[in-house]
């Protein structure tokens, strides 16, 4: 993938984060402080903002300065940790003119490593980990029996919604949501969510 | 929705400029975004800096004065500001002294300052820091992030400040700061929700003759729900949490009834009626109560009480001049 495709992943990742703002935010009243869709949306937005500079970039430093802008933009928590996660994946693909499949799944290993640096979290905690962990798992094993892009992609995808719905099952140890203890079961993750949204954004322009 | 605003998008901004516009000889505000600090600086003092999401007014901008902060940074309603907000922040009053950042105890306030002292410190600027995590509500384990920091905050910018502005070193100011974390326990409940302006809409629900206990200062849910008592019971109950949380027998304590924005004065008097008369049944005696709206939640209705256990160093600190906009003692 080149630069000319990924600036429309990029704009496809923002069209879905305004266009499930509310559904977002509605899961947050339920289990946090119910602005995680706002934010989001309003990081995606100020991205959307500064697309012609984003496009004057590489590759890398476009995922890595989308990552900047949702540090300063976003705030809460899923400011640092999405910003961290695109900074950390953008920094890896540094240089690379056309990312491969097996480059995108390095820099989302990446991107896990700097999500559970930063949140000093694990998977199972009631997180966006508890999608991308699950989905990059799948995405890879797919990928080495099938070597097929887009049937990898479904696989992380499907395996991101498996991970969504294990968030309902489970109390939270992690984020705001810890706070509610044992009451925060029979909800969903507003952060694995929005990772899986965003997910299915990639995918349906790779 | 119904509130006196412009635009949503500038809810923050607008309140951060006419706060301004209202304590000049307090306050400024850095060009860069919602950051206010000092108008007159004291130099060769540890600058304490504190903040987190709007929608807490007066805190964090109304304590930033002589022996309280130097620095208040401002997010979104109920967000925490981002890194390069607190940076600004930590730069403008950074000295030799050192910076010490009194962070709310939320995920994500704790995340975004952390980025930020890494950001000054790699511009060689001394950073320390102390987490306030004063809500019994809230279950503290090794399983969980912790307690919420909440109105005992209030108290860490008054005493850290007062410290501070004393000259003692940034060591000193910190374990002070961690003192009166260690010794206030907060618990608060709501009878009616608030609305955060970006949302539209109230963040939870409660009926007529419900109210919600143990309740978090951004609306979440807290310890439980159920029907509306009489606000001695309610009292009780709150204290019982608070007394049973920490050994407060024959101590000294400062009170805080703190109103969310939306409670009267008259009703924070009648609580405070029966704070006074149960500490003092307990043996506990009030060095000082502060009542009033010191830590809010936008419009919601309800209160907290913060308990502050004291010593002959915490009440000297506590008795030292301060003026801010909020604050004056």
């Amino acid at each position: 993938m080149n630069k000319e495709k990924l600036i429309l992943v990029i704009d496809q990742m923002a069209d879905a984060m305004e266009s499930q703002k509310e559904y977002l935010t509605e899961l947050d009243n339920s289990i946090g402080d119910g602005d995680h869709g706002i934010n989001m949306a309003r990081g995606f937005g100020e991205v959307n903002k500064k697309r012609d500079a984003l496009l004057k970039m590489e590759a890398g430093d476009m995922i890595k300065n989308l990552g900047m802008i949702l540090v300063a933009t976003v705030g809460g928590a899923s400011g640092p940790l999405y910003g961290t996660a695109f900074m950390k994946a953008g920094t890896y693909l540094k240089g690379k003119e056309d990312i491969t499949f097996d480059d995108f799944l390095e820099s989302f290993q990446c991107a896990i490593d700097g999500v559970m640096a930063r949140g000093k979290a694990v998977e199972g905690e009631k997180t966006m980990l508890d999608a991308m962990m699950p989905a990059k798992r799948a995405m890879e094993k797919e990928w080495k029996i099938t070597g097929d892009v887009k049937k990898s992609l479904e696989a992380g995808i499907a395996a991101a919604k498996a991970g969504v719905e294990f968030t309902k099952r489970i109390a939270a140890t992690k984020g705001r949501a810890s706070y509610l203890g044992e009451r925060s079961i029979g909800h969903q993750d507003p952060g694995a969510t929005s990772f899986t949204f965003l997910l299915e954004a990639i995918a349906s322009r790779i | 929705m119904k509130k006196f605003m412009n635009d949503v998008s500038k809810v923050e901004d607008e309140m951060i400029l006419g706060l301004v516009k209202a304590y000049p000889q307090y306050l400024k505000k850095l060009d860069c975004g919602n950051v206010v600090i000092r108008s007159k600086r004291k130099e060769n003092k540890v600058a304490l800096i504190s903040g987190g999401g709007s929608g807490h007014e007066p805190a964090h901008a109304g304590y930033v004065g002589t022996g309280m902060l130097d620095a208040a940074v401002a997010g979104a309603v109920f967000t925490s500001p981002t890194p390069d907000q607190i940076y600004e922040g930590i730069k403008a009053i950074a000295n030799d002294a050192g910076v010490l950042m009194v962070i709310k105890n939320y995920t994500g306030d704790v995340m975004n300052f952390e980025m930020a002292a890494e950001m000054a410190e790699a511009d060689g600027i001394l950073v320390k820091q102390v987490v306030v995590n004063d809500d019994v509500a809230v279950k503290d384990s090794l399983y969980t992030v912790g307690r919420r920091g909440v109105a005992g905050t209030v108290f860490v910018h008054k005493i850290a400040g007062a410290a501070a502005e004393r000259g003692e070193d940034i060591n000193k100011v910190q374990a002070v700061a961690q003192k009166v974390i260690d010794n206030v326990r907060t618990m608060g409940a709501a009878i009616r929700p608030c609305t955060v302006p970006a949302a539209g809409k109230p963040g939870f629900e409660l009926a007529e003759d419900e109210m919600e206990v143990g309740i978090g200062i951004h609306g979440e849910p807290g310890t439980h729900r159920e029907k509306i008592k009489s606000a001695n019971e309610i009292v009780d109950f709150l204290l019982d949490k608070i007394l049973s949380d920490m050994d407060y027998t024959g101590s000294e304590v400062a009170v805080m009834i703190n109103g969310s924005g939306a409670t009267p004065l008259m009703e924070l008097f009648i609580i405070n009626n029966r704070v006074s008369d149960v500490l003092k049944e307990k043996g506990i005696s009030v060095y000082t109560t502060f009542v009033g709206e010191y830590m809010t939640s936008i419009e919601m209705e309800g209160f907290s009480i913060s308990l502050l256990k004291l010593d002959e160093e915490l009440k000297s600190l506590l008795d030292e001049k301060a003026d801010t906009p909020a604050f004056k003692a």
